[in-house]
């Protein structure tokens, strides 16, 4: 009974979503230059507008430097080695699922999310994203009568673009950060989202996106956009095959809630985060910026983080519109070599605005967890107010946790609380557990799962019991 | 209940062991049979804790010789939550909290795991609301606590009702309780005394690890036995006890017999 071993153990179960589907895809040569990103530009059929916001981005980038302050600490990446486009040859514009590669129906099948009419989620409209396309968007018409639009944004340019034009950049801009210039530049496939004001939008959205290529880069971008009075829960889950190679991801999530309007963002991610030595695995490098523009306007991110080799990622809120509030929930896992530098900001411009933050950070194995996060009250937020808690646990003797909370205020009259807590999950509490007759991987489990309760009563009903589940998984086989 | 033709179901036999370098149990010899109360007695430190823990199945203890036979099986080669199936209950000295973790959903998974074993059907949400509700009434816990995550913010008498609570939906077939009495003032020893007293049955046995004879007044033992040094270097009835009470455990280190414990090399 060796208890350091079997937490080792109960950590590392193999991932069951790493298969390749074995299809053909239409691919630009590996490497970046400015005739890849017009070719691109050129393959999606775009407006001269999107080139140009593309190409000025590139420029950008170019200037840019990684940002080397986060906690991670990876080998160089060569942007030059990595495929900027990948589609499955197939797929050109379909107007009904008959259409679409069974191939790809089949692997979304295998991964849970079948889009075939008869078999397809009875209450969640899906976006399903291939590498670098979107394959097909269930419960378009549905949507479209409440005048709620849902495509990939491949889609929303071409039939859309006096709003693409109007919103894209608009939260964050082309020259944010090293990765989102990248992402402007290159950026294939993701979700539209557009809520008519005073809709409240009748179903859960959700994009899914699985990365099947193992040397292109993934490089989504989401955009969602929440008029007066609106609100929409979208979800989006995300998980790749096996390499032994590393696959890039930086996607680019813009979120715009107009006066009243409610969004609330939840991420599941379970990228492939390489074998227990660290060999392979996915490096994801996010911007996701949410804008409460209007007043009364609510953004709320919930992420369950279990996935990929490194994880860069800051979902925030620039808080404008008076009594506007925005909230960050995040419980990220990381075990085996898995490093995660995780956390959010929270901007207060408007007066009285709110936010809270609550993080929990697990560690097993020999990984690495911070959080990072910044709150900042503007000397025009009067009044406004600031709830942090970050949690961490420790599983195991050789993991790491860190917490770098940075709060900056030049308005006396707010109020900022931030608690802070690490623990361990003890021999004593297991052993309490067992003597009870619980089993040694059940009882670690329902110390995580309690552990995050606070985050899992943010997720959409569907997806709680399933972000569960993922993390019982995920660190079965991690504790001793 | 002293009945020399009930079933052996306890068996300890000359068990050594220890933690890190440190011997701590050297040579423990206890049989119990069904129906029976037995008291372990002692100083800190002579080793009556570490027993307890042991014949739970406690991973930081090695045991480095002997056996404990459950019911004529290897105790020792099973897993903790094994041996709780089966019918090992171990009453805490400090219950542990875990916070989080609702007391309703472990009391609930607890009692499911043993009734798996024994064969019969897992409860539902429902059906374990009407059986703790029933349970609870024996410890006179309030039901508040049934909704807090297991043993966080409980005093020291609400924690011990817990565990008597736990006993009683586990229904063990050898209960050790670890200084059960501890912290608890003269109400809650009543209470939680007639709790153990009426979960007895002829068919179980009770081990009460104790430093008091106080607890001994409202449990009534049939063999008082006298650690020291990592083994039992004296077994009685319940008069032995009294005699402790009076005259503490010095005189124990002048008897005979009590050679080559720890302290003597």
């Amino acid at each position: 009974m060796n208890s350091e071993n079997s937490v080792g153990e109960l950590v590392s179960q193999p991932y069951k979503y790493g298969f390749v589907t074995d299809i053909e895809t239409e691919k630009i040569e590996k490497g970046l230059n400015e005739e890849v990103v017009r070719l691109i530009s050129s393959k999606k059929k775009e407006p001269d507008f999107l080139l140009q916001f593309r190409l000025k981005a590139f420029n950008q980038w170019k200037k840019m430097k990684e940002p080397i302050w986060a906690n991670l600490g990876y080998p160089e990446i060569d942007y030059q080695d990595i495929i900027y486009y990948a589609a499955p040859k197939k797929i050109e514009k379909k107007e009904s699922l008959e259409e679409v590669d069974p191939k790809l129906l089949e692997t979304f099948d295998k991964l849970g999310i079948p889009l075939s009419e008869q078999k397809r989620l009875s209450n969640v409209a899906v976006d399903a994203v291939f590498d670098s396309v979107s394959i097909a968007t269930t419960y378009k018409e549905k949507l479209a009568e409440y005048g709620v639009i849902f495509c990939s944004i491949g889609e929303a340019v071409n039939d859309y673009p006096e709003l693409i034009e109007r919103y894209i950049g608009s939260v964050v801009p082309s020259n944010d950060n090293f990765f989102a210039a990248l992402n402007s530049a290159v950026f294939s496939d993701g979700s539209f989202v557009y809520i008519p004001k005073g809709i409240d939008c009748p179903m859960e959205l959700s994009s899914y996106f699985r990365i099947n290529s193992g040397d292109t880069g993934q490089f989504e971008r989401t955009l969602i956009i929440a008029e007066e009075g609106a609100s929409v829960s979208y979800l989006e889950g995300c998980t790749a095959p096996m390499f032994d190679t590393n696959t890039l991801h930086a996607a680019v999530v813009e979120l715009v809630a107009l006066d009243h309007a409610s969004i609330k963002y939840s991420t599941v991610q379970n990228w492939y985060s390489g074998n227990e030595h660290g060999i392979g695995g996915i490096y994801n490098f996010v911007t996701k910026r949410g804008h409460c523009r209007g007043k009364k306007s609510k953004i709320s991110w919930s992420q369950v983080e279990t996935g990929s080799a490194i994880t860069w990622k800051y979902p925030s809120c620039i808080l404008q519109g008076e009594d506007s509030i925005g909230e960050f929930y995040s419980v990220a896992l990381t075990n085996n070599q898995q490093k995660a530098d995780t956390g959010t900001k929270m901007v207060h411009v408007g007066p009285r605005t709110r936010s809270t933050i609550v993080s929990k950070g697990i560690s097993a194995g020999h990984s690495s967890n911070s959080y990072r996060g910044l709150v900042q009250i503007g000397s025009k937020a009067l009044g406004a107010r600031n709830y942090s808690q970050c949690d961490s646990m420790l599983i195991g003797d050789q993991a790491e946790a860190k917490t770098y909370p940075y709060i900056r205020s030049q308005q006396p009259q707010s109020n900022i609380e931030h608690e802070a807590s690490t623990c361990r999950i003890s021999e004593d509490q297991l052993f309490y557990l067992q003597s009870r007759g619980i089993g040694f991987e059940e009882a670690v489990s329902m110390m995580v799962s309690g552990f995050c309760r606070d985050v899992f009563n943010q997720l959409p009903m569907e997806f709680a019991a399933e972000a569960d589940k993922l993390l019982a998984l995920k660190l079965e086989g991690s504790v001793g | 209940m002293i009945r020399q033709d009930a079933k052996v179901i306890l068996d300890i036999v000359d068990l050594h062991a220890r933690v890190e370098d440190q011997t701590i149990l050297n040579g423990v010899n206890l049989k119990v049979r069904a129906g029976e109360i037995h008291a372990v007695m002692g100083r800190n430190g002579s080793g009556k804790s570490t027993l307890s823990k042991i014949i739970a199945g406690h991973p930081a203890y090695d045991v480095t010789s002997g056996t404990i036979y459950f019911q004529g099986e290897n105790l020792l080669a099973m897993e903790p939550e094994e041996r709780a199936r089966v019918g090992i209950f171990l009453g805490f000295q400090y219950p542990i909290e875990i916070p989080g973790v609702s007391n309703l959903e472990f009391l609930r998974v607890s009692t499911n795991a043993r009734r798996t074993q024994l064969g019969l059907e897992e409860l539902d949400t429902f059906e374990f609301e009407d059986l703790v509700n029933e349970r609870i009434k024996l410890v006179q816990m309030d039901p508040i606590f049934l909704n807090r995550s297991v043993n966080e913010g409980f005093s020291g008498g609400e924690k011990k009702r817990n565990e008597i609570l736990q006993m009683a939906l586990l229904e063990p077939i050898v209960a050790i309780l670890d200084e059960t009495d501890s912290g608890l003032d003269i109400d809650a020893l009543r209470i939680v005394s007639s709790g153990v007293n009426q979960l007895a049955k002829p068919n179980t046995a009770t081990i009460l690890i104790t430093h008091y004879q106080r607890l001994l007044n409202e449990i009534t033992p049939d063999y008082v036995h006298v650690m020291n040094a990592g083994r039992i270097i004296r077994t009685g009835g319940k008069k032995l006890a009294l005699e402790l009470e009076k005259s503490g455990y010095e005189w124990l280190d002048a008897e005979p017999g009590n050679q080559g414990g720890l302290n003597h090399g």
